[in-house]
Order: C-alpha cells, then structure tokens, then sequence
C-alpha cells in the first residue's frame, strides 16, 4: 500500500485516542511515580506519556506474554481431557504510543515464531493488534536503531506512524491497511498534510551490523567473550527487557486434578536454560552464555531467520545492574 | 479454529516393559482413531511425552515407523517428568506432541553394510532405526550392533537382544563394563570403544551410527577414524535439552542450528561444523 | 583514588593477587565492575558515588576465580558480604586482599580480617536512612494494607532474577526456585508466584542480608524487594540483637537453635 501522510492535531489526538478506545483495548505508555515508563490497557489519556525515550519493558508482552496458557487439562488418570484455548477470544488491541525499534521488533519476533511451524498464539495476537507508532523526538547514548538498520522515524511495524511537528502537531503517515481503515474510520480528525518536517531526533550510527555479522562468523572461539562478560552476573533482565528475545519455558501447573501448561519467558542467559537432567551443560559459564546472546541475534538469526535478532533500542544495555552495554561490545566485536 | 502446535494427543499405555531397575518401556496407543490415522513418523524422530501435572519431557520414538498401531518409548528415571511417568500403569493416560526433528537417512544406506554402536540407555534411540533396517533386511547388507551398557541388569530390551543374536542375518555383539558381569555372561567384558577395536568391523561400504554417553562417543570416535570410516559415513543423535520442538523456545540452538529442527540425526560430518555447544 | 591505583598496581606487579575487582567508568558515565589483571591498566579504576554495586557477588563466580588470587575494591557492605562469605564456608579469608575504601572514600589499611572487623563494628550498621524511612512508612500501615501495597509491586515482577544474581548471598548453583521435585514456587511471573519467589528470597536471606540494597537497585521493573530483606535484618536484630556479616564466624540465626532463644513467637 502506498503510504499517505495527513495531518493531526494536538487536539484531534485525543479524540483519536477516545475514538480508538471505543470499540477496543488500548494499550498506551504511562509514566508512573518513579518516572518509569510503563504499558498498561486503557490508561485515560491524561496519563498517557508521550515524551519519554523508552518504556521500561517493551511491547512484546502484547504479542507474546509473560505468561501464555497453551490449553488446560484435567488429569484423571486413566481418562485424561485437555480443553483447548480459543484463540479467537483474544481481544482486538491498539498499541498506542510504541516508539519504531519497538513496533519493528514485531518482524523480528514473526521471524522466530513463524519462521517455520507457524505459532497461532503469536499470530493471532498480532492479527489483533494495531499499531499507532510514534517517531522518536528523542534519543539517549543507549539509542542505536541506525545500527541495526531501522531509524527513529521508521516506519516498520506501524499501521500509522506519527511523527511531531514543532508546534506540538503530529503528521501521520497511513502503512497499512489497518491503518487505512483507521482513517476512513474518523476522517475529520485527519487534515491536508503541510509541508513542514517533523521533529526527529538524531541517533548516531555505532557500528555495521553486516560488518558486526561478518566478524562472528569467525569469533565464536575469541578471548572476546571472556573478556568482556566477566562481570555479567547471569540474570535474565537484559532479555526480559528485550522486544526481540523471545525464548520460552513450558510448565505445567495444577490446582487437584485440573491444571494448565503454559509458556513464560525464559532467557539463554540463566545457567540452568540448557542444563540436561544427567548433569552436562552445554553453555556451562557465563562467557559462553553471553556469547550464545550476541551470536544468536547478530550471526545465527541473519543466517537462519534473514532477520537481525536486534532492532537498537538500547534497554537491554539501560536495564542492566553491571553496564553490560550491548552496542559499545558490538562497536569493538566490529574490529576485532 | 486455527491449530494449537503445543496440544498434544491422549494416549494410552497399553503396555509396560521394565527394562532394567530405572529404565521403563511404553507402547502407547492413540486414543482418538482419526488421530493415530492421520500419524507418520520417520526413524530418529522424537517427541514430546507428557504427565498432565509435571510437565514434558523429550526422547526418541524408540519403535520401528514398520510397527503400525503404536508408538513406544523408552526412558530412563531422571527428573521431574520421568519420575512421574515410571510411576503410571497400563491404562494410564500420558500425552505425546510430535513427531519431530530429521530422520535417518535410511534410503541412502540401502546397499551397505550398517555398523550400529550404542552404550546404554543410548540403545532407544536407535532401536528405532535398528529395526526399520532390519525389516527391510534385504535392502542392506551386514548389519552389526555392538551395544554396551555399565553392568548386565543395565542392558535394554534383553527379549530383543536374544532375537537379534539368534538370528543368522545380524551380528550382535554385547558388552558390559568389567566387573558389571554376571556368572552366567557370555558376552564381552569391557568398554564399548575397546571392544569394537577388537571386533574391528570393516569401514568398507559401511555406515556407523553411533549413540552414548559424551564419554563413549569421545573414545570411540577415534577407533572408527582408525578402522577407516569418513566423517560423513558415522551418524550420531544429539541430545540437547528441548522444551517446544519447532525451533523457536531458544533451547536447543547450537551454532545457526536448532538440534530439534535440523537433528536430531547429524553426520560427524556436519557436527564438526557445529560449535561445540552439544 | 591514587591511593587505590597505587596499591592495586603494587598488588598486581608484586604477584600478590591476579585480579583486582574494583570499578570503572563505562561510556555511558556509569560507574561499572571492572577486572584488572595488567598493572599496567589499574589507572583505569575509579572510586566515587557512581561506584554502587555490590563486587562481593563476584568472589563466588566460577570465571573470575579462575583468574586467581583476588583484591577487591570494599565499601562496608562488600566487607559485610567477604565476611558472610567466609562464615558460610564459600570463599578463604586468606585467599582475598580487601581494599577497604571509607565513607569518606579514602583508603583504608585492612591488613587482615581481624582488623576488617575492627572497622566493621565501629561502623553504622543499621540499614540505609532512605529505606529505614520507607520502611518506616510500610511497617505504620494495616497488614491488608501493605499486603495491597506489595501486591501492586509484585505484578510488575518478570521474574528475571536479578535480585537473585546481583546478591552476593544468593550463591547456590541451584536455587530452590530451580528445584521441581517438588516444583517449590511457580515457574510462572504472576502476582502469586511472583509474590511466592520474593517471600521465599527474603526468608532465605534472614540474617544473612547485610543491608546494601543490591537487589532492589539491580530490579530492571523497579521493584524496591530490598525492603523485604532489610526489614527481616530488622527484625533479626530486634530479636537476636546480630547484624549480620559482623565477624568470620557467623552463625546462621534461622537455621541455629540456642535453649535460652525466645519462643514468644509460639503461642
């Protein structure tokens, strides 16, 4: 589809927002007491920040939950029944506020989840979903979209991407169809598009990520790993925050004879994650566990998923206790 | 309604095989008829075996795809989900997602001599294959098993075992650390990697498929290179740690390679491309 | 600071450690871990207010000790934790060179544990002002109140375990959550396990805690679980009258019985 720019007040903004929330769920960025940045379902919007450079976690959890049940069972034995979930039930949701990095990050995690069976638990909720993104007016030093391909006023992912104007205005450029179908519904909060640029912040590229993914190709054996992962203290906070990471635990939980298995997030960080029941580990230190989560999103997911594991967003590196800082490892694995 | 990949199928144990003090066999059999209908699987394949309650657990279909109407599997006593499973009885109700990963490739052996190596609970995975060759027999020529185990009680599948050293067409030969024999053994005494240089089966138009403990595989790797076989004519299983069976819970990832997507069957071949993740 | 370069370059090029675990500047401004093995680098490390986390968890890991003998840069509480460490048998007092640092920042002169306990008990013991304040204000409300509170706190919870991994404490290869025979604490991150996995933490750490607030500062979703651990340090010295990671020989005060210990608990 060919994308059409209009322009949205400052004003007409809101009732977009009142619009959307109407007929669905909403889930929009909120700035809490201590200043963290947090997603929450239909927030009034007031509360709605618009103004801040990341959230705390991403928006994955819309797409893939924390916590997912894969169906329920009962356990009787000898006369056993699972009851399945409906997945049709899942709501129609709009993510409202998303920043590019994370509404590209949708791609990426297609790519894991779809790339050969096909995941309905994810895809039904990305059927669901429609994404209102906002280009990014500003950056920190942990921002590096450039170097992974994207850019803050990218418009991957996104149904309509909105992007500020200087006096406080938002141009909205129309993706897809959905977004389309936003427009048509509400077509008097949208007007000509002007002229002008929007405000777009400026994220400074650090490094090649194609050069970064020739370099692993050779590195896998480099006393880089080693080096620079000593102080990692193996906890799963970089993953969990990632909008791509997307590895999984299945468990069973019962309550009596009724009970449900599920799948929660998981991460290749914690040393247990590849642990075999006789004892062996494969990925026994932490070096080798950092590595597999640098491999895996800049050597393995561009080999295998023609997707880069990693769309900049810099939270793994801001949500770390000990400054494990991603882009400034991927910065030196480029010379290495 | 779309399809939910992590349902599994009821099955029901119609039989049970102790086959040594921790080590139990199933046959399972679908509950649903259009399911177990609909049902293929290919030698080397896996699935997901489950107790309702405790979880799933991942090992090969141990039972030849020749074999209609059931499934077997075969595990040993080790963690949370298998503890539950030797505590079931026949009629009990486990379920099984799957079948998953390659396959052996048995079509590209026809014609040769196959060399079978096993230690221990290593056996399953591979009786499946064992007996899709063997009852195609002949499609292939030699067949020889050289399987080993810790002690005698520790040797699988005893019944099948003396079928297969009664029968003419097939060379067994078992073996048991020393000091796990019995008065009454007649087998080898001794390490599975000594015994096969001692047997010194030909590399000539031979495939060797190879299943152990890392230990087994470490020593008995080089009595193979010296017996003569190639890398790409020794086939081995890998068993990393497995939760969905699709490639995507992130487990089983070694190098660019998802063991339950591309394996579990790998040339030697192909694993000395692998980083040593395994 | 110079004080601290010299010493931990004499260190160094003298042969009588491998490594110096203390902290450097990072790109971004943040003060970090930092591991020093090249004499040559010791300029690198830096000692100011950004310096926060707690370098005792690294005694334990299996990477760094392979490097060798070890110094390590030590507030009160990285002193508090090397003492834990010791009475619970994880690491060699003999085996570590503490390079104290002061509350005024300047270098102390810890010869060996003896003296670091010296240092030890003439210091503030209690836990932060900031978190005493805190507590103060959760420990005024009803029990269904604060019960409202925590709840609030523990949705956020993603159960990544940074607590855990950040705590120089939580040293187990195999924590009880990672136990499923039986499966002790839901694997799951909703409020209830959640909740389950922070009770079970503080619990373990009663008397243990020595107060640094490592785990509430490592929480990426915000979550102040520090206060659990210090409240039960709280109430560990209130009963037992101990501050834990006072001295080498540390009894374990959950986990050791003594025939005059109240029981007023016990109705």
């Amino acid at each position: 589809m060919e994308t059409t720019r209009k322009l949205i007040r400052k004003q007409s903004l809101e009732k977009l927002y009142a619009h959307l929330s109407g007929s669905r769920k909403i889930y929009a960025p909120v700035t809490a007491a201590n200043k963290q940045v947090d997603y929450k379902y239909n927030p009034p919007y007031a509360e709605v920040a618009s103004d801040h450079i990341r959230s705390t976690l991403s928006v994955k959890n819309i797409v893939f939950p924390k916590v997912e049940n894969l169906f329920l069972f009962t356990n009787n034995r000898t006369e056993s029944t699972i009851t399945d979930i409906e997945l049709f039930k899942i709501p129609e949701v709009v993510l409202w506020g998303a920043h590019p990095c994370d509404t590209a990050a949708f791609d990426v995690l297609r790519s894991i989840f779809c790339w050969d069976t096909k995941d309905e638990f994810f895809s039904q909720r990305v059927e669901k979903l429609t994404v209102i993104g906002f280009a990014c007016h500003k950056s920190d030093d942990y921002c590096f979209c450039t170097s992974t391909g994207l850019s803050p006023d990218s418009s991957k992912g996104s149904d309509i991407l909105l992007s500020r104007l200087q006096n406080g205005d938002y141009v909205a450029d129309i993706i897809t169809e959905k977004g389309n179908a936003i427009l048509d519904s509400c077509p008097g909060l949208f007007e000509a598009a002007p002229d002008e640029k929007p405000v777009i912040t400026e994220v400074k590229v650090k490094f090649s990520h194609e050069q970064v993914t020739a370099k692993l190709a050779n590195a896998f054996e480099h006393p880089f790993w080693i080096e620079n992962s000593l102080r990692c203290i193996g906890c799963g906070a970089c993953a969990y925050v990632c909008p791509t990471c997307a590895c999984f635990d299945i468990q069973d939980e019962t309550k009596g004879k009724n009970g449900k298995r599920y799948r929660s997030w998981d991460s290749c960080g914690f040393g247990l994650f590849t642990l075999h029941t006789s004892g062996h580990n494969p990925r026994q230190v932490q070096s080798q566990r950092w590595r597999q989560r640098i491999m895996h999103k800049f050597s393995y997911m561009p080999d295998r998923n023609e997707s880069l594991g990693c769309v900049g967003c810099g939270r793994c590196s801001s949500g770390c206790p000990v400054d494990m800082n991603i882009s400034e490892q991927l910065e030196a694995l480029q010379n290495i | 309604m779309s399809e939910n990949i992590y349902k599994p199928y009821l099955m029901e144990i119609v039989n049970i095989v102790e086959e040594t003090p921790d080590v139990r066999t199933f046959r399972l059999k679908f509950k649903n008829n259009e399911e177990a209908e609909k049902f293929s699987f290919k030698a080397g394949q896996f699935g997901e075996y489950s107790v309702f309650g405790e979880g799933e657990s991942t090992f090969c279909v141990a039972s030849s795809p020749t074999r209609k109407g059931y499934i077997e599997c075969t595990f040993r006593k080790a963690g949370r989900v298998t503890n539950s499973l030797a505590n079931l009885e026949i009629g009990d109700t486990v379920g099984f997602r799957g079948p998953y990963g390659n396959t052996f490739p048995i079509e590209e052996w026809e014609g040769k001599n196959l060399l079978y190596i096993a230690g221990g609970i290593a056996l399953p995975p591979m009786r499946c294959v064992i007996w899709n060759t063997i009852d195609l027999r002949e499609k292939y020529k030699d067949i020889t098993i050289v399987y080993g185990a810790r002690t005698v009680s520790d040797l699988v599948y005893k019944d099948e075992l003396k079928e297969w050293e009664d029968r003419p067409d097939i060379k067994l030969i078992t073996t048991v650390d020393p000091g796990g024999q019995t008065p009454e053994w007649r087998g080898e005494i001794g390490f599975v990697p000594m015994v096969l240089e001692k047997v010194a089966p030909s590399s000539d138009n031979t495939v060797a498929i190879l299943c152990g403990p890392p230990v087994m595989i470490k020593f008995t790797m080089p009595v193979l290179k010296k017996l003569g076989f190639k890398d790409k004519d020794i086939y081995t299983t890998l068993e990393n740690r497995m939760k969905c069976g699709f490639g995507k819970c992130g487990r089983c990832n070694v190098g660019k390679v998802f063991v339950c997507k591309d394996g579990p069957v790998f040339s030697y071949e192909q694993i000395l491309e692998l980083p040593e993740e395994y | 600071m110079t004080n601290l370069i010299n010493r931990a370059k004499e260190l160094l090029e003298n042969g009588t450690v491998k490594v110096v675990i203390g902290y450097e500047a990072g790109p971004t401004g943040l003060a970090r871990p930092a591991f020093i093995t090249d004499p040559a680098k010791a300029g690198k490390l830096i000692y100011d207010d950004r310096c926060v986390q707690n370098l005792a968890v690294y005694l334990t890991k299996a990477e760094v000790k392979n490097l060798g003998k070890m110094a390590i840069v030590s507030t009160l509480p990285v002193m508090r934790s090397i003492m834990m460490l010791i009475s619970e048998h994880q690491v060699m007092g003999d085996n570590i060179v503490v390079l104290g640092i002061s509350t005024e920042k300047e270098l102390l002169d810890i010869a060996d544990i003896g003296v670091m306990k010296g240092y030890i008990e003439k210091c503030d013991l209690r836990n932060p002002e900031k978190d005493r304040e805190t507590l103060a204000m959760l420990n005024a409300l009803t029990p269904a109140e604060r019960f409202a509170w925590w709840q609030k706190e523990m949705e956020k919870c993603i159960k990544c375990y940074a607590c855990r991994q950040a705590c120089p404490m939580c040293y187990c290869i195999r924590c009880t959550v990672e136990v499923n025979q039986p499966q002790w604490i839901p694997v799951q991150a909703n409020p209830h396990g959640s909740t389950e996995w922070h009770i079970l933490r503080a619990m373990h750490l009663a008397g243990r805690c020595i107060s640094c607030g490592e785990c509430g500062r490592a929480c990426p979703v915000g979550i102040p679980c520090h206060l659990l651990t210090m409240q039960l340090a709280d109430q560990v010295n209130n009963y037992f009258h101990v501050h834990a990671g006072t001295s080498d020989n540390m009894t374990s005060v959950l986990s050791t019985y003594e025939p005059n210990d109240k029981e007023s608990f016990i109705i």
